[in-house]
């Protein structure tokens, strides 16, 4: 337990509104090592964004945490008060959000935004952190950040604003970043340039990253390790190799299958897609049992009464379902 | 009918500039360049994909093609016959030759009318006034894109998204339209139901003979669909050439750059890129690729005379004469 930097134990989160709740996110736990990069990945709802944002601490009503421990460097963060836990944001455990420019403040210039980082959790001043903040917009590779510094959010590409975000997470060199889909409005050629830099910062500095995306390309190419997600549980977790190559969950393995994958044409000829059937289900209609199983190909009775539980798999890793891939 | 080796859409040394005001109260002019003496084709029955990066004009000539662009200089025929300049066609008739499938079917369809209300109002403009064949022809095409026939009484939101999508597709081939412009048509779709809407666009495709011209920057999707790629960067054409060809062997840097960028779980791991991004062909003799240098173009100038070179057939690179 010790070497586990982030602890997440049987996470529940509902949503309470009045008397009716709604459960989102349904028994999810999973840790992270010192310098380990995990990955969690599913579709929109499934619950992995709002699993990132209770552990920053950054839920907001309606949707509350109702069960599980958030244990970090041994303590549970669901037991800290307000003004603690906004100590340890920015400072021990940091954020980086899909689309910059809604996260950056447009009146400001950047290399304002990022000094407040170190006038705030390292008591600089703001002549100090002015100075700060241009070697930190230089570690990101930002052209001339001496200028750069001066320019407001509006003024830069997409790309070149990630990267402010990802130098004002950065900062005070957090034992953890969260990065949640930090890729997905970008360019390619971009997406590929930001995550390097990540990779890059993050395994200097010993930075555990949680990677969230439904990009699974961006999953193998970041993370050592990966959950998968689906309807708020997490059905599956392995190391990225294992996931990819023998996938064991029906999900996964659809989900991988239903892909172009990049080049089959070339060597098979085009082939019709395999489709996972039905649709994803919404929150207030979760069915019982196994959440997939209305639209998994392997379902049997047990699938629809009982909820499987964790299988471990070979090597590491484990899956929860009863008629899984062996 | 026109003969067979009339493309099905030719769009002439097409440019569309803009006029931006800046400045105190407007008073400096500059135009702005989103698509610079592009010339491409369309065949009958085909999949053209576009690939390029965000402002690289792709959204701009897709919709002169849709006739909602009015183009600053060239020309594009459909069939063999302009629709664009002085004797282009009403906005209706346009519409029943060019339709459009959009990335966003929510932000598409209008939220307080049913689907059976979005559906019948283009036929009733177009002069369809009998409510049976209003009926039978939204009837077929809800089934055609694989969705009950009731459920067109339903409002778009009590559909999901990949429904939504379908309703979408729907929408655009009501007119039986010969042209579909399909604009990123499954980056909004979750993962799981991209498969499903893919293999419906490739289905329909055969079936009612439709030819596309699909926007998109997921480059997997676009080898899995397309019968001709066209990669674009500033208004331009770098190359293109038939999917084989331009996924396979790759010549431009550009577009090396850009398969390599991209991040296929399987690649991935095994640790090998798509393509060698450092080594790229030799250009021909007394040449060099155009674009050499990425993101440093200015959009208020028009760039530099260059030439889209055929290097075997069907498969042309720009380049530029070697100073």
């Amino acid at each position: 337990m010790t070497d586990n930097l982030l602890e997440v134990r049987d996470l529940r989160l509902d949503i309470v509104s009045g008397k009716v709740s709604h459960n989102v996110v349904d028994n999810v736990s999973f840790s992270i090592g010192r310098g380990e990069a995990y990955g969690l990945v599913g579709e929109s709802g499934c619950g992995k964004s709002i699993t990132a944002l209770s552990i920053i601490g950054l839920l907001r009503k309606p949707l509350a945490v109702t069960g599980g421990a958030l244990m970090f460097n041994g303590r549970d963060l669901r037991e800290l008060s307000k003004r603690e836990l906004r100590r340890l944001r920015g400072e021990k455990i940091a954020m980086i959000f899909q689309e910059p420019m809604t996260a950056l403040n447009p009146l400001s210039p950047v290399g304002r935004q990022i000094a407040e980082m170190f006038v705030l959790h390292k008591g600089a001043t703001w002549k100090e952190a002015e100075k700060l903040a241009i070697e930190a917009l230089g570690n990101v590779q930002v052209p001339a950040p001496e200028e750069r510094v001066k320019a407001y959010p509006h003024q830069m590409s997409g790309g070149m604003r990630q990267r402010v975000m990802i130098a004002i997470a950065l900062a005070c060199n957090p034992d953890l970043l969260i990065a949640d889909e930090p890729t997905t409005a970008l360019d390619v050629t971009v997406q590929a340039e930001i995550l390097k830099l990540v990779k890059e910062l993050c395994t200097a500095r010993g930075t555990s990253v949680l990677m969230i995306s439904h990009d699974l390309g961006v999953i193998a190419n970041m993370c050592n390790r990966v959950g998968i997600m689906y309807a708020g549980r997490l059905v599956e977790e392995r190391p990225v190799a294992d996931l990819f190559l023998h996938p064991a969950h029906p999900y996964t393995d659809g989900l991988l299958k239903s892909l172009p994958q990049l080049g089959s044409r070339r060597l098979e000829g085009r082939k019709r897609l395999r489709e996972i059937e039905g649709t994803v289900p919404s929150i207030a209609s979760f069915p019982l049992g196994c959440r997939f199983q209305p639209r998994c190909h392997r379902a049997t009775s047990v699938c629809s009464a009982e909820i499987p539980s964790a299988s471990a798999l070979s090597h590491d890793g484990f899956v929860k379902c009863f008629n899984h891939e062996r | 009918m026109s003969d067979n080796n009339e493309p099905l859409v030719r769009v002439d040394n097409l440019s569309v500039h803009f006029p931006v005001r800046n400045g105190i109260f407007g008073r400096t002019k500059r135009t702005l360049c989103a698509v610079n003496d592009l010339s491409l084709t369309l065949n009958k029955g085909e999949c053209l994909s576009i690939v390029g990066e965000s402002g690289c004009g792709k959204s701009t000539l897709a919709l002169s093609i849709l006739g909602l662009q009015e183009p600053t200089a060239g020309e594009i025929l459909f069939e063999g016959r302009s629709i664009t300049g002085i004797a282009q066609p009403s906005r209706l008739e346009r519409a029943g030759m060019a339709q459009m499938v959009f990335q966003d079917p929510y932000a598409s369809l209008n939220p307080r009318q049913t689907i059976y209300t979005s559906l019948a109002a283009p036929l009733k403009l177009h002069g369809i006034k009998d409510r049976k064949e209003i009926n039978r022809r939204i009837e077929t095409m809800m089934q055609l894109v694989g969705l009950k026939p009731e459920q067109a009484k339903r409002f778009p939101h009590e559909f999901s998204g990949g429904q939504r999508q379908r309703i979408g597709i729907a929408r655009a081939l009501i007119l039986n339209p010969k042209v579909v412009v399909l604009d990123e048509p499954v980056s909004a779709l979750d993962v799981s139901i991209r498969a499903q809407i893919i293999n419906l666009l490739l289905e329909l495709k055969e079936r009612l003979d439709l030819s596309y011209i699909m926007i998109s920057h997921d480059l997997s999707v676009v080898e899995h669909m397309s019968d001709r790629v066209a990669v674009m960067y500033f208004g331009q054409i770098v190359e293109t050439g038939s999917w084989d060809r331009v996924f396979t062997d790759p010549q431009h840097p550009y577009t090396r750059r850009l398969i390599g960028a991209i991040l296929d779980p399987v690649t991935e791991l095994a640790g090998q890129s798509p393509v060698d991004t450092r080594e790229t062909p030799e250009p021909p003799a007394g040449y060099d690729y155009y674009p050499r240098e990425f993101g440093k173009h200015d959009v208020y100038s028009l760039p530099p005379a260059s030439q889209l070179v055929a290097l075997r057939e069907d498969h042309s690179v720009r380049l530029i004469a070697r100073a």
